[in-house]
């Protein structure tokens, strides 16, 4: 029986972020070739809005929960919202983008449901039995596990950049359905006191498509302001390896790696970089992987498509110039 | 204060990671420590027993080796251990390893459970989350900075592009993300004590639970190892034109400027 | 006889290898190029528990045994050698002899905190007239009513100007030669206590080494330590433990430089291949691993002896004069095995070689030592 696969759709300010659209994106190849609707759920204030453009990505169905106690992300009051719209609805799946939200609110919600939950997924096939098995990372990257999942719904979290995004059709309608925010009073256990968003134009790190990062070569935290200029002109995010962060140069939110954050951009540019195993932990999932090193030795040759031993100091000004002229 | 740390053992992030003959993840040889993210939520609890009194119980489900683990932590400073070391638990997913520390926690009394935010073997980031949900206690991710009164915590937490201020009660389960303190070497005198502190082996039996209410919710079909990537171009000649014609492959051969 | 170190033993170099690591190894390179001595991490090796690491718990120390103390210098030494000797100067040239010949109230007053490590200590025998040769002192001390009167200098003293504690020889009766030396606890600060020249060395740079200046100091009666004339027998009692912690340096030493060439070498590629897969390398590294494996047996079977007070000096002299040498071969050997960078300071071995250097020579040359090995296995036979 077609019960659905449901996409919660992450908003920030009634912004929706990239990765449910991804996820939107890969779910109606998924809905078109199982029968089974695509449900986008969108928890917020005022979200009406938004169902247009998910109707847009490919959502044949959009729920709705508008509540002035769900206008900001609770771990409590979307885990019982969602908890009992899924035990009532009964979905095939559920599927949440691998954000700092779906880190926190998938497992709650996993739990509360009794099923098993496969985190920061690569891929996803459909199956006979599980409905959808995955491919998760392991090891920081260094291996793969294959999973299914035995209950339903089948839940996962889904590593931001990996689904392409489909071209959007405006044209496209979803029944829209309003559900009213059912919460156990028990669940609103947190107050927020203060949200602070670091002012910054560049694009998120776990979901940027380029990145531009530094690290031991960069020699001191003033010469970021060379990354910076190259960033600003193809629009990518800054990175570090642990090196720099150690040092001091930047701080720990820019790193990239094992202890650090896991990136998968379309390009990784690595400046000064000498590869370490727990950085390429960070990093390995990149598409196109560019490395600058005067050390012909490091090891991130062995991973670079394309590289240039040489001194960063010279190639990055030169490079942001080049790439000044193409965009 | 009645502080419980739950801890797990991993592999060390240097390690190289092989499949054996049956496909499965070889551990021969392999160095295994603390989770480095338990070891932010370790220090913090040894801070709140300096703070407020009370003791840090160490809790964590594997076979004998997690005990080289727990010793080292009880080296910091913890005052006791618990694991939970059945054969009926054979590479539990996280659906069973949070019911299986709900009810070992159960067995004492708790103002204030830590972990670290994931683990570096298996990177879930479930675990603790899935704890607090089967103690009906609030659960509170990544954080960078933790301030205890009486049964309240305010918590600065790091959330995408920033951070997030929060208050809620206790007990809670909060879990520990990188920066929110630099843990401490274990002391020699540490080392020395802890082998006469308490290290408690349980059995499911022993905590009140069997294997038959345990039913796992995820299998692993298979591990691989990744495809090993082509070796790359080295792009020769004078800087300016090297930069140059990496611009142009960038653009016109990998179209991804 | 078990080969295998304890679960404690196992967790304390791990401990103190994670420390050296973090702690100790950043700024190692310009700490040796700007002979600073560095206050913060002895303070920190203190907090650790590490500067009375064989003292019994009453005295504030640790209560572990020679093993223990020995993993520690040496994990401390694979990363900064300098490091290395400031423990183990302070822990067993000072602590030490006030453990073994000092009475109740000198070890309430002096052990206790250089147990601890809220003081540091350091030891006074050398002087330019007698370095192997003790009866050479010239340092003297004359009794006056109740106090002792203390004039001359000591060079080359490890710890200098920063230790709080000293334990110094005197001559007392010239005519009676190494009998008529005798110990004494001096304190930072006494009037007339000064310090000379900071010794430029070729290696160990960020250790302090200083001269001692003693004029007209006078110490209370109370600050002898054991009886008059047994300085020398406490200055040789002292040495023989104090070898187990140079033992344990080289060893750090010799396994650092190893644990370089090793890493370089399987990086490293001329003619197609790399070092490691060059026999020529292969028989380098082996002949270095063996010669440690040698070392590292006899200091720790030296630590057994030493923790069951059995009698030590031969074999804390055979594990002293075998790790000195094995940390010069190998240090050696890894520039070698690095070669032209090897010799430069963006690699450490360069300075493993030359702090190498040292352990053959203080706390009992190689060629005293074979002098005590000499004479121990001829009275057994």
């Amino acid at each position: 029986m077609a019960k659905g696969i449901w996409i919660i759709v992450e908003q920030s300010k009634l912004e929706i972020r990239k990765v449910s659209l991804e996820l939107l994106s890969q779910g109606r190849i998924i809905a078109d070739k199982t029968g089974e609707p695509l449900v986008a759920v969108i928890l917020g204030k005022d979200v009406t809005e938004l169902s247009q453009k998910v109707a847009a990505y490919g959502a044949d169905k959009v729920i709705l929960v508008d509540d002035d106690k769900l206008a900001e992300y609770t771990t409590g009051a979307y885990t019982s919202v969602l908890n009992k719209l899924i035990r009532k609805e009964e979905p095939q799946a559920v599927l949440l983008g691998n954000t700092a939200v779906g880190k926190d609110l998938a497992p709650r919600l996993a739990h509360r449901l009794a099923v098993g939950l496969a985190s920061d997924c690569t891929s996803m096939e459909i199956d006979e039995e599980s409905f959808l098995t995955f491919m998760r990372p392991i090891y920081g990257g260094k291996a793969f596990a294959h999973v299914a999942l035995n209950a339903r719904p089948v839940m996962a979290t889904i590593r931001p950049n990996i689904f392409p995004l489909a071209a959007p059709d405006d044209s496209r309608k979803a029944e829209v359905v309003n559900e009213a925010a059912v919460i156990d009073p028990a669940d609103l256990n947190v107050i927020i006191k203060e949200i602070v968003i670091a002012a910054s134009e560049r694009p998120e790190l776990i979901e940027a498509n380029i990145i531009i990062s530094g690290g031991r070569g960069m020699k001191g935290p003033e010469n970021y302001s060379i990354l910076e200029e190259c960033a600003d002109v193809i629009g990518a995010a800054v990175g570090a390896s642990r090196a720099a962060v150690d040092a001091g140069w930047i701080e720990q939110k820019f790193q990239v790696g094992q202890t650090g954050k896991t990136v998968s951009p379309t390009l990784y540019i690595a400046c000064g970089i000498s590869g370490a195993i727990q950085h390429l932990a960070g990093m390995g999932s990149s598409k196109v992987i560019i490395a600058i090193n005067k050390d012909p030795e490091a090891n991130i040759f062995n991973l670079a498509d394309y590289s240039i031993v040489g001194d960063l100091f010279e190639i990055v000004p030169l490079l942001t110039l080049e790439f000044k002229k193409l965009v | 204060m009645n502080i419980v740390v739950y801890l797990k053992q991993t592999f060390d992030t240097e390690a190289k990671i092989a499949l054996n003959s049956s496909g499965k993840i070889d551990s021969a040889g392999v160095n295994l420590v603390i989770n480095p993210y338990d070891e932010y939520a370790i220090e913090e609890a040894l801070k709140l027993k300096e703070k407020f009194g009370g003791e840090v119980t160490l809790v964590s489900i594997g076979n004998e080796r997690v005990q080289e683990a727990l010793r080292t932590a009880l080296a910091m400073g913890c005052d006791q251990a618990i694991l939970v070391n059945d054969p009926g638990l054979d590479n539990p997913d996280e659906w069973v390893k949070a019911e299986v520390l709900a009810k070992a926690v159960s067995t004492i009394s708790y103002d204030i459970i830590l972990g670290g935010r994931i683990a570096v073997d298996d990177g879930s980031s479930q675990v603790a989350v899935r704890l607090a949900d089967a103690l009906n206690i609030p659960s509170v991710t990544s954080i960078l900075k933790l301030e205890v009164e009486e049964n309240k915590a305010t918590v600065t937490r790091e959330i995408d592009g920033g951070t997030e201020i929060v208050e809620i009660s206790l007990p809670a389960v909060l879990t520990a993300q990188k920066g929110l303190n630099i843990p401490r070497y274990p002391s020699m005198m540490g080392i020395m004590k802890a082998k006469k502190k308490e290290l408690k082996v349980m059995s499911l039996a022993d905590i009140g639970i069997s294997i038959a209410e345990l039913p796992g919710k995820m299998n692993t079909l298979d591990y691989s190892l990744p495809s090993s990537r082509k070796a790359g171009i080295k792009i020769a000649g004078e800087v300016a034109d090297a930069t140059r014609e990496l611009a142009r492959i960038l653009r016109e051969e990998a179209k991804v400027i | 006889m078990n080969f295998e170190l304890t679960e404690d033993h196992v967790m304390m170099r791990k401990m103190v290898r994670d420390f050296a690591e973090t702690e100790c190894g950043p700024g190692a390179e310009e700490r040796d190029e700007n002979e600073e001595f560095s206050m913060e991490i002895w303070k920190k090796c203190c907090e650790l528990g590490l500067a009375g690491i064989t003292f019994p718990e009453e005295f504030g120390g640790v209560g572990a045994d020679y093993l223990s103390y020995a993993i520690t210098i040496e994990e401390l030494s694979r990363v900064d050698a300098s490091v290395g000797v400031t423990v183990s100067a302070h822990s067993s040239l000072c602590a030490n002899p006030i453990y073994m010949f000092g009475n109740e109230e000198q070890k309430q007053k002096y052990l206790i905190p250089l147990a601890t490590g809220e003081k540091m200590g350091a030891f006074g025998l050398t002087e330019s007239m007698a370095g192997s040769d003790a009866s050479g002192t010239r340092t003297t001390a004359v009794r006056e009513g109740d106090e002792y009167v203390i004039n001359g200098s000591k060079i080359f003293i490890t710890n200098g100007y920063y230790a709080d504690t000293y334990v110094i020889t005197a001559q007392m009766d010239k005519e009676k030669g190494n009998r008529g030396i005798a110990a004494f606890i001096l304190e930072k600060g006494m009037p007339g206590f000064t310090f000379g020249k900071k010794e430029k060395k070729m290696g160990i740079r960020s250790s302090a080494t200083y001269e001692l200046v003693f004029e007209n100091v006078r110490i209370p009666a109370e600050n002898l330590l054991g009886k008059e004339g047994q300085g020398f027998k406490i200055a040789m009692q002292t040495l023989d433990y104090g070898r187990i912690g140079i033992a344990s340096q080289a060893l750090g030493i010799a396994q650092g430089a190893y644990e370089q060439a090793l890493k370089y070498s399987k990086e490293r590629s001329q003619f197609g291949k790399t070092l490691s897969q060059m026999e020529v390398i292969q028989f380098k590294l082996a002949d270095m691993a063996i010669q440690i494996e040698a070392a590292r047996l006899l200091v720790y079977q030296a630590c057994h002896y030493a923790t069951a007070h059995k009698p030590v000096s031969k074999l804390a002299a055979m594990a002293k004069v075998f790790a000195s040498e094995t940390a010069n071969a190998v240090a050696t050997q890894a520039v070698q095995v690095l070669g032209g960078y090897g010799y430069t300071r963006d690699y450490p071995v360069e300075r493993m070689m030359r702090d190498a250097k040292i352990t053959e020579i203080y706390e009992g040359t190689s060629e005293i030592q074979r002098l005590v090995v000499a004479a121990s296995i001829l009275k057994e036979y």
